[in-house]
């Protein structure tokens, strides 16, 4: 038995390390993203700068529900490391709806943007913008599908071992959204602005 | 009704299936052996076993084997690129026609460059860390074994793709590295660039995972008393390879994925009108493609430093300078990426910091050759077919080295950019370092993996070869690159140039005899198996702890797990007599179990590209929900090992070494 937990141990920290070690490869991908939008932020190709269309009130509104959607996923490991099953679900559940929320902040502000005729295809500017800002909410939706395995899978399974390994990736991730949301938000919405 | 068969069918369309003869061939010909394999294996009943063997197999060693199959064969098709290019250069000159069409001969180097980069020399490296890696650093397994799985399945799927494209709808013709506005939509509105954009980014990903896996497993899985610094340096070799992978390949993610959201969503990053800037793209693809050459060439420098030490009978001399001088090399090549384009215009003052950077970096990979010529100063040398790779090595890779650095003096680079002097600076560094390393590695490794060893005398023609083929067919390219050669030429009127062109394609018939020998080494070694048995499991007197376990490696590696006290570790016990492991240290071990979603995986990614290439939406977001499915089935399963006994061990071992 004992050998069993030791190798459940092992494999919970090999998990971990790969896991961080997968977040680093995606600073790096954000990393290219943000060079080629600082690169391309001018390219405005005689339509709109950033200055003109990037509205920092939405941009404030989603980051203050992808802050508070980061405090309940930290709320939901500490519960489920405290055994409080339903505390951590019910933590979960908020950070989900949070993040539903930022999402449809985001598409609302992506259709207002192309409805105005400010798509993707108008100048670089808007291409880089589309595809950094776009990029972070793919991210949220696999964070918002992986989190929603999660609450079955701890429904079903309580506090576990694996429940509490398997979460706590999970918080890793959306954790690192976060921050990189933080970066969006002042290099894109706030540097339009400076 | 029109709109709907045109959802349902994209921008597929007769029109294209290949037209000219030479493709046509290839075109029905690779279909009809894929059927002929297929037909084989359900003659012979052997898809069973195919199944539980290798298709759904985790393991390491097996995930190797079939890494290195698909290189060879992927080299096969790359030399035979090679063999019409310089077909072409040797007849094209002074007006006269050459036998393809222009179209066809830039899809011919495009394939060649992307095929060797990503799918032979990738292919290689990957499959002999996978067979020997875990086995150096006294590992069971990956750290992820069944991720493993999915990398090979994604490089498989991205090979699948480069030749579907022979098959049906054409290749990139914008080489190797697909620069735009050439690549663009305006110029290039058929399917050739996505074939080629999709199978990148989709075994990309493949390595990415791979580089990863490798650095989980080498930080968490080292046998017990095996500190950083008690490491062979192959596995120090791996640890940098894998750190670069992390670090570059998500660069190149970015930059195709930009490059398709151009050509599929109208975006506006690399073309010419709109604010698009295409130097950029030359910038992000080169801040990969540079890391990339050192993420190739430092695996078969690791290889030749564990063989240049076993046949010299001889510590490694200065291990830690070797180390640091990896660890010199991953950091310089991040900032050495603009030598690339000198003539890009951005300045004398970039420039010169690229070259003095560029110079610098020729200062560790010395330090590796000159501790490597010293290991075999006053060691017994064995003159066994790795080693003869090994010093064909030395001479052709200085030779390469040594016009890296004349390059990256910008006032020269001006004259030579672009010429066929540098197509011979990379293939003298590329084969001479990386291919030379793995088929140096294949040789001196086999028998750990197969229990048998290949025939010496044939491995040494083979070296000789691709020595002479190599010698002939790239010093021609220098001089010619001299007198002003472009490259990527299909023809040209100087007709002084056409002997040396005709030189160059005598040198690929060498190579290509080198190839032919080293399958027919294969072949007579398969057949006189017997003969070349590997009883002793340790066929060269080996230094570490791969040649301490039976031949062919047991599929859990090790029955008891090695307690390393010294980097030579193998060595250290033969010497101290210590060989015997007793009955008492055998404990219970556990495996991961086979796994189809590898192959599954590999599956949908391999049809996801084809939907984005042929605008198949519906495939497309059919695949996605797949794929999501999949992983998420897979996540939710914990037990997912099985239980090998101390008793089985023990039995399974005294069998082995009767």
């Amino acid at each position: 038995m004992n050998s069993v937990t030791n190798r459940k141990i092992e494999k919970y920290e090999k998990a971990e390390l790969g896991f961080w070690l997968y977040l680093m490869t995606d600073v790096v991908l954000f990393a290219s993203l943000f060079a080629t939008y600082m690169v391309l932020k001018n390219s405005t190709a005689a339509g709109p700068t950033a200055a003109d269309i990037l509205d920092p009130t939405y941009a404030f509104f989603e980051t203050i529900a992808l802050l508070a959607s980061s405090f309940t996923a930290g709320v939901a490991v500490l519960a489920l490391r405290f055994k409080r099953v339903r505390l951590a679900i019910g933590a979960l559940v908020g950070t989900l709806v949070l993040g539903a929320l930022f999402l449809t902040l985001e598409i609302s502000e992506f259709v207002e943007l192309v409805g105005h005729g400010h798509a993707w295809t108008q100048s670089a500017f808007l291409s880089g913008f589309f595809t950094l800002v776009a990029t972070h909410g793919i991210h949220i939706t696999i964070g918002l599908i992986w989190g929603s395995v999660m609450i079955a899978y701890i429904f079903k399974k309580g506090s576990t071992a694996d429940s509490l390994r398997k979460l706590t990736l999970f918080s890793l991730f959306w954790h690192f959204l976060d921050l990189v949301w933080i970066f969006i938000f002042t290099i894109v919405y706030l540097g339009a602005h400076l | 009704m029109n709109e709907f068969i045109q959802f349902i069918l994209g921008r597929l369309s007769i029109e294209y299936f290949p037209k000219d003869p030479v493709t046509l061939g290839a075109a029905i010909g690779m279909p009809l052996t894929v059927l002929g394999l297929v037909g084989l294996i359900t003659y012979l009943k052997r898809w069973n076993w195919l199944w539980s063997n290798w298709l759904t197999s985790v393991d390491a060693k097996k995930i190797g084997i079939m890494y290195i199959i698909v290189a060879i064969i992927m080299l096969l098709r790359g030399v035979a690129d090679a063999g019409m290019l310089r077909l072409q250069t040797a007849l094209a000159a002074n007006g006269a026609a050459g036998p393809f069409s222009t179209d066809t001969f830039q899809q011919v180097f495009t394939a060649h460059g992307t095929i060797m980069i990503f799918f032979v020399a990738m292919g290689l490296a990957f499959g002999i860390i996978n067979c020997v890696m875990p086995l150096m650093i006294g590992a069971r397994d990956m750290a992820f074994p069944l991720l493993n799985a999915v990398s090979f399945w994604l490089f498989a799927a991205g090979m699948v793709l480069v030749n579907m494209s022979l098959v049906f709808g054409g290749f990139s013709n914008g080489g190797w590295l697909g620069y735009p506005p050439l690549t663009g939509l305006e110029y290039n509105p058929g399917p050739g660039v996505d074939y080629w954009i999709w199978s990148l980014q989709v075994a990309g990903i493949g390595s990415l995972l791979t580089g990863i896996n490798f650095v989980t497993t080498i930080l968490k899985n080292r046998a017990p008393g095996m500190t950083l610094m008690k490491m062979p340096i192959f596995p120090w070799s791996v640890l940098v390879m894998s750190v670069l992978i992390m670090l570059a390949f998500p660069i190149l993610t970015v930059t195709l994925a930009l490059l398709g959201l151009d050509r599929t969503m109208g975006m506006h990053f690399f073309t010419s009108d709109a604010g698009g800037n295409p130097m950029m793209y030359i910038n992000l693809i080169w801040a990969w493609g540079h890391p990339e050459v050192y993420i190739l060439v430092l695996p078969a420098f690791g290889i030749f430093s564990e063989i240049v030490a076993t046949y010299s009978k001889k510590v490694l001399f200065g291990y830690k300078t070797m180390v640091w001088a990896l660890l010199a090399i991953m950091f310089l090549s991040f900032i050495v990426w603009q030598h690339h384009f000198f003539t890009m215009g951005a300045g004398a003052n970039v420039n010169a910091f690229f070259g003095i950077m560029t110079m610098v970096i020729a200062v560790p990979t010395g330090v590796k050759i000159f501790n490597w010529l010293f290991t075999m100063y006053g060691g017994r040398i064995a003159f066994k077919a790795p080693m003869i790779w090994f010093l064909a090595f030395v001479v052709t890779f200085t030779i390469g080295g040594v016009t890296g650095v004349m390059m990256a003096v910008p006032a020269l680079d001006f004259q030579v950019h672009n010429t066929m002097f540098l197509v011979a600076h990379f293939h003298n560094v590329i084969i001479g370092g990386v291919v030379f390393g793995f088929f140096a590695g294949m040789m001196h490794w086999f028998p750990k993996i197969f229990g048998f060893r290949l025939h010496d005398g044939l491995g040494k023609l083979s070296a000789l070869f691709w020595l002479i083929g190599f010698i002939l067919a790239f010093i021609p390219l220098y001089i010619l690159g001299l007198m002003g050669a472009v490259r990527r030429i299909d023809s040209y009127s100087d007709p002084t140039w056409q002997p040396l062109f005709i030189t160059s394609g005598i040198g690929v018939l060498f190579i290509a005899g080198g190839i032919g020998l080293f399958v027919l080494q294969l072949a007579y070694s398969i057949w006189k198996r017997k003969q070349l048995r590997d009883e002793t499991g340790d066929p060269w007197d080996g230094r570490t702890l791969e040649w301490s376990v039976p031949s062919p490696a047991p599929h859990y590696n090790f029955a008891v797990q090695p307690v390393v006290a010294e980097r030579d570790e193998w060595w250290r016990r033969k010497q101290q007599g210590r060989t015997h492991v007793e009955r008492s240290e055998y404990v219970d071990i556990w495996l991961p179990k086979n796994s189809p979603v590898g192959l599954v995986i590999g599956v949908l990614a391999g049809l996801f590209g084809f939907s984005i290439i042929w605008h198949l939406w519906w495939l497309m977001a059919i695949c996605i929900v797949a794929i999501i499915i999949v992983v998420i089935r897979r996540t939710l399963i914990d037990d997912n090992e099985h239980h090998i006994s101390a008793n089985e061990l023990f039995h399974e071992a005294a069998k082995a070494s009767r």
